[in-house]
């Protein structure tokens, strides 16, 4: 089916089933432990082995010599698999870095070996004494050194073009009368996902199965077959259940390719964890950023000029950071200018982390915009929206489908009391707590994809779903199983809803806050079949025939839905894909995000006090999964505000806080009451679901809001991320 | 992790003359350090005497008017013991800031004491750590040091040490006791515990090779208001940046131990007789002769900052 014009009414829009707080289908699996996870299949794949990885002990140069003497003599051991065993990989498409080193090192902990044995505990002792010498070089680690050189690359697949220009920015920044130059840093930070990445690799003949941990399982096949030379044909990815991905499992890492070559090697199905002190430098992470804005105004408060300069750095044929995405349509400005420029840096691969590019392009943007509301001594929310826009400011012609920021920021206004804020810095103080309020907004787009499902219906009128469609904790599950509930008129109960599985009918996979929209709708596309189907089994006008309440019926005729199927199973399989509305319109979700904050006087610890997310995204399939997306978000939020920093040695050339105990991310103590309002409104320019992703937007411009709340607390404005304690201290004036 | 052998004994005088026995063996209490060490194979005993089951898990009153807190006695029962917490709440209190319910519960007091660094270059074996391998250098003094410490240190190495229950000890002078290998007892004070890192930054303490620690012993209780304030980046299931364990009296004396700073809980007593003079005065002089990096020089305003909010509570 293709969606080419807005859509009408449909059966979607009775809200029975979609857009009621189901509780996730999966939960009680996950919650009493029975869910299985990639490193779990240990039945599927009797007598395998275990894999252990060795990464590089240098940053850069070359493997002189692997004396695997000492490992091959080990305990279980069965197989010892290294480029001079296999040959170079060449990379895959969305992430190029390579995924075994050999003979030169890229970076630290590029795997060099796996080390398979019967034990994982037999493995993990061989490969201590795998012996690997090398030949160091010197490498680039530094951002800031090598900024200055860094060139304006070639726009990748999934980010605009590295430079826009609109009207005459410098001229028109030069006129303002009020204006904001300054320059903010992020850090590299990691995804920190509950679940490692693993794969447990099964060969039978040329046939490869992988349980893996992968969030598009599309890519996934399509990367493992080339960087293994082998058809993607041969290969099928399960994927049933992932512990987090955030954008850090896209496709094929070292883990699935290593078990894969492991288990050819051994001749046996062998699995392979990434142990977490190796994930940070081994696998992607999201890049620092270096962002230099600025922003004029008339005395009015209205925005004239917007430029937006951003550096990141990447191994060699790595993407951009894109952090200019969100600044190219946020705001209304008649002169724009944004620039991208890529350094390349000799640290592990920076690739995409939920909201890549927005999130950390409005950690800086939302600063930036509540010092200039500053300075034009203009309250920040009213700042916002006196330079909201409805259509996008680079192309005019162009209107957004629906954009409700406005109301986002009222509507939080409103609910967290904003109109108690006191502007000037420092003034409100609670014992030996400062406390300061912040406000930003937010936007992230709002893709949609090619998805595709087939919809079975059995005599006992149950109705099952199968995509290669994943889960990574998001609720795929339940809102798919709620879309082909409303549709064919049944409750939840009687759908089986079965995903990531990659012989399925292909999805676009959980990423970029696609997942949910895309997927859904190709669900529609194959209920919509399926319901001719059913009508046609029964001898019904496809046209008149009504589904509900477990009934088909037509005219004065009603038959339980399972009547349809009563001769055999129907089958139905379809595909959403899209026609050009996307380039119509700008198609994004938008949010106001508010927080509280507390300063400790004394320590100026920070600690967060209270969140409110106000956010607008089309039809919220189902509030209780879309809530607990957006908290999960702001989570994340507090922690690339305060603490998430992935800190580079700059003379060793790695991340060195590589394990939980150093990666600090927030915990249960960290996070206060968080109130998230979903506001209504269809966006029938979608798909005929009418609804956008919500994954990522709940993350854009939480970490600029505790930034501005900080600010409003002491008086302090730190524009390097995190914020923490030793960059207030000695700063705060204390009353 | 490599191979080695295990036994487990049943009384301190065997598990030190087992110790004797077998070079490069290393006791197991509830061994949350030490296993997570061995599988990083930064730690690599070749023998393993686990002493969980010698019977030293009882907290007792000593004649004194102290109290004797066995080795094996874990945190969780140590910090919700009830003379703990009524006469030495700092000690109960450190504890509970410390590392999370789980490892509370097996967690022992003498593990406690002899936990080692938490310094990023000492768990990663590719990274040079005079530590871990005596003579390969520091890796942390010129590079990430945010965490480390800034007295005491020496060039060879600036770990600090991350117990917060040290803290709480040394405040409360407590003393450790120990078996030699020989069948011999001694107490060692906590301020002679610890050494100072200088060029053997291997070396940690003044423990001989498989001395056992049998208790703990706390002198008796010393009143006042006992204060301990941990400063981190977040919330909860952090080593401290900085801590200050204090016991403060009436008329404005009072004892202060510091945690994050140094290689060990880092107390000046002539530093105290500054009390009533605030914590300006007193961190000046705690602080003498402090060493910084450029990366944690701003642990010595923490500190300050810390120690005027503690006084200031302890006046409450
Ligand atoms: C994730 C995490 C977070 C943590 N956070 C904190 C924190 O915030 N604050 C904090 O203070 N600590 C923290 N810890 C450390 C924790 O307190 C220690 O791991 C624990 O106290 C060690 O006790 P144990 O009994 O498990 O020691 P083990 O691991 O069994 O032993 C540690 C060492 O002591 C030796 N040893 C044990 N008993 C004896 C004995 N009787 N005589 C001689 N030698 C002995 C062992 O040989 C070994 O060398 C954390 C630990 C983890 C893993
Ligand atoms: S500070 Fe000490 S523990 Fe850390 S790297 Fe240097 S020598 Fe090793």
């Amino acid at each position: 089916m293709k969606f080419e014009t807005p859509a009408g009414v449909n059966p979607i829009d009775q809200q029975k089933v979609i857009g009621q707080p189901a509780s996730r289908l999966e939960g009680p699996l996950k919650t009493t432990g029975t869910a299985t996870y990639a490193y779990e299949y240990n039945r599927a794949a009797p007598k395998h082995a275990y894999g252990y990885v060795v990464g590089a002990a240098i940053a850069k140069g070359q493997i002189r010599r692997i004396d695997r003497t000492k490992a091959k003599a080990a305990p279980g051991v069965l197989a010892i698999v290294t480029a001079a065993d296999v040959g170079q990989l060449p990379p895959g498409q969305f992430y190029v870095d390579r995924l075994l080193a050999g003979p030169a090192v890229d970076h630290y902990h590029q795997a060099v070996a796996v080390v398979v044995a019967k034990t994982f505990e037999q493995a993990r002792a061989a490969a201590a004494l795998l012996k690997v010498t090398y030949i160091a070089t010197k490498g680039a680690f530094d951002l800031a050194a090598a900024k200055d050189a860094a060139p304006l690359p070639k726009p990748g697949p999934y980010s605009g073009p590295s430079q826009t220009n609109v009207g005459d920015f410098k001229g028109a920044f030069a006129a303002a009368p009020v204006k904001l130059d300054a320059t903010y840093t992020t850090p590299d930070q990691s995804h920190a996902m509950m679940e490692p990445h693993a794969t447990m690799a099964h060969w039978e003949g040329d046939k490869l199965t992988c349980w893996c941990s992968l969030q598009q399982l599309n890519w996934g096949a399509r990367d493992l077959g080339t960087i293994l030379g082998i058809p993607k044909e041969n290969i099928r990815l399960i994927s049933a259940y992932i512990g987090g991905g955030f954008g850090g499992k896209g496709t094929a890492l070292s883990d699935i390719v290593l078990a894969s070559l492991a288990a050819r090697a051994a001749g046996r199905p062998v699995k392979v964890a990434l142990p977490r002190p190796l994930i940070f430098n081994n696998t992607t992470h999201r890049p620092a950023t270096i962002q230099r804005i600025r922003l004029g105004a008339t005395a009015d408060g209205t925005i004239t000029a917007i430029g937006h300069e951003s550096w990141s750095g990447n191994i060699p044929g790595g993407g951009t950071e894109s952090t200019t995405a969100s600044t190219k349509l946020l705001y209304a400005g008649a002169n724009r200018f944004t620039e991208l420029r890529l350094a390349v840096l000799n640290l592990a691969e920076g690739n995409a982390m939920r909201a890549p590019g927005e999130a950390t392009g409005m950690m800086a943007l939302e600063i930036a915009m509540d010092e200039l509301a500053e300075k034009l001594q203009m309250d920040p929310v009213a700042f916002r929206i006196k330079n909201d826009t409805q259509v996008d400011p680079e192309h005019p012609g162009r209107p957004f489908s629906s954009r409700k920021l406005v109301e986002c920021l009222q509507t939080g206004a409103d609910r967290f009391g904003w109109s108690k804020r006191v502007a000037k810095p420092g003034t409100v103080q609670e014992g030996q707590w400062l406390i300061g309020v912040g406000v930003a907004a937010a936007i992230r787009g709002a893709p949609v994809m090619t998805s595709a499902a087939r919809v079975r219906l059995n005599r006992d009128g149950i109705v099952t779903v199968e995509t290669d469609m994943t889960d990574i904790g998001t609720g795929s599950y339940t809102i798919i199983g709620q879309t082909a509930a409303e549709m064919l008129g049944v409750g939840l109960d009687k759908v089986v809803v079965k995903l990531g599985d990659s012989t399925f009918p292909q999805s676009p996979g959980s990423g970029g806050q696609w997942g949910a929209a895309s997927a859904t709708s190709g669900v529609y596309a194959a209920c919509l079949k399926l319901r001719e189907a059913v009508a046609k089994a029964l001898g019904l006008n496809p046209e008149e025939a009504q589904f509900a309440n477990g009934q088909v019926l037509a005219g004065n005729r009603h038959y339980a839905l399972g009547e349809a199927a009563k001769a055999a199973e129907l089958v139905a399989e379809d595909a959403m894909t899209y026609g050009t509305l996307a380039r119509q319109y700008a198609q994004d979700t938008f949010g106001a995000h508010f927080v509280e904050v507390g300063v400790n006087r004394y320590t100026h610890e920070i600690r967060v006090r209270r969140m409110l997310a106000v956010c607008h995204a089309g039809r919220i399939l189902n509030p209780k999964t879309a809530r607990s997306q957006v908290i999960g978000a702001m989570t994340m939020g507090v922690g690339a505000a305060l603490m998430e920093h992935l800190v580079v040695d700059k003379q060793v050339g790695f991340f060195v806080n590589h394990d939980l105990a150093g990666y600090e991310v927030p915990v249960h103590a960290d996070i206060p009451h968080q109130e998230v309002v979903l506001l209504e409104g269809l966006d029938p320019t979608m798909s005929p679901m009418k609804a956008k992703g919500i994954g990522e937007l709940g993350l854009v411009g939480v970490a600029a809001a505790i930034a501005n709340a900080v600010y409003n607390a002491t008086g302090v404005r730190v524009r390097d991320y995190p914020i923490t304690l030793d960059k207030l201290l000695g700063k705060v004036s204390l009353i | 992790m490599q191979t080695f052998t295990y036994e487990r004994v049943r009384t301190p005088a065997e598990a030190a003359a087992a110790a004797a026995r077998t070079p490069g063996a290393k006791f197991l209490a509830g061994g949350t350090n030490l296993l997570d060490l061995m599988k990083l194979e930064i730690e690599t005993p070749a023998h393993i005497i686990d002493v969980g089951k010698v019977g030293l898990d009882k907290i007792e009153p000593t004649p004194a008017g102290g109290l004797r807190i066995g080795a094996l006695v874990t945190n969780t029962d140590l910090a919700d013991h009830r003379t703990v917490r009524r006469d030495y709440g700092l000690l109960s209190r450190a504890l509970l800031a410390g590392a999370s319910g789980q490892l509370r519960n097996k967690a022992t007091t003498a593990g406690n004491l002899l936990q080692r660094t938490r310094c990023p270059y000492f768990y990663d074996t590719n990274q040079r750590c005079n530590k871990r391998e005596p003579g390969s250098g520091c890796a942390a003094i010129a590079g990430y040091s945010r965490q480390l410490g800034i007295i005491g240190t020496s060039d060879a190495c600036i770990a600090t040490h991350p117990s917060d229950m040290a803290v709480a000890m040394r405040a409360l002078d407590a003393e450790v006791e120990t078996v030699k290998a020989n069948g011999t007892t001694r107490t060692i004070p906590l301020a002679q515990f610890y050494r100072l890192p200088g060029q053997t930054p291997h070396l940690e303490t003044t423990l001989e090779k498989n001395e056992l620690i049998t208790a703990v012993l706390l002198p008796p209780p010393v009143g006042g208001v006992h204060i301990y304030q941990k400063v981190r980046d977040r919330s909860s299931y952090a080593f401290a940046l900085v801590s200050v364990g204090a016991i403060l009296q009436q008329d404005g004396s009072g004892r202060i131990a510091v945690g994050g700073v140094a290689p060990r809980p880092w107390r000046v007593e002539t530093a105290e007789k500054l009390l009533p003079a605030g914590a300006k005065a007193f961190t000046a002089q705690l602080l003498q002769g402090a060493r910084p990096t450029k990366e944690n020089a701003y642990k010595l305003a923490l500190v300050e900052n810390t120690v005027a909010a503690v006084l200031n509570e302890g006046k409450h």
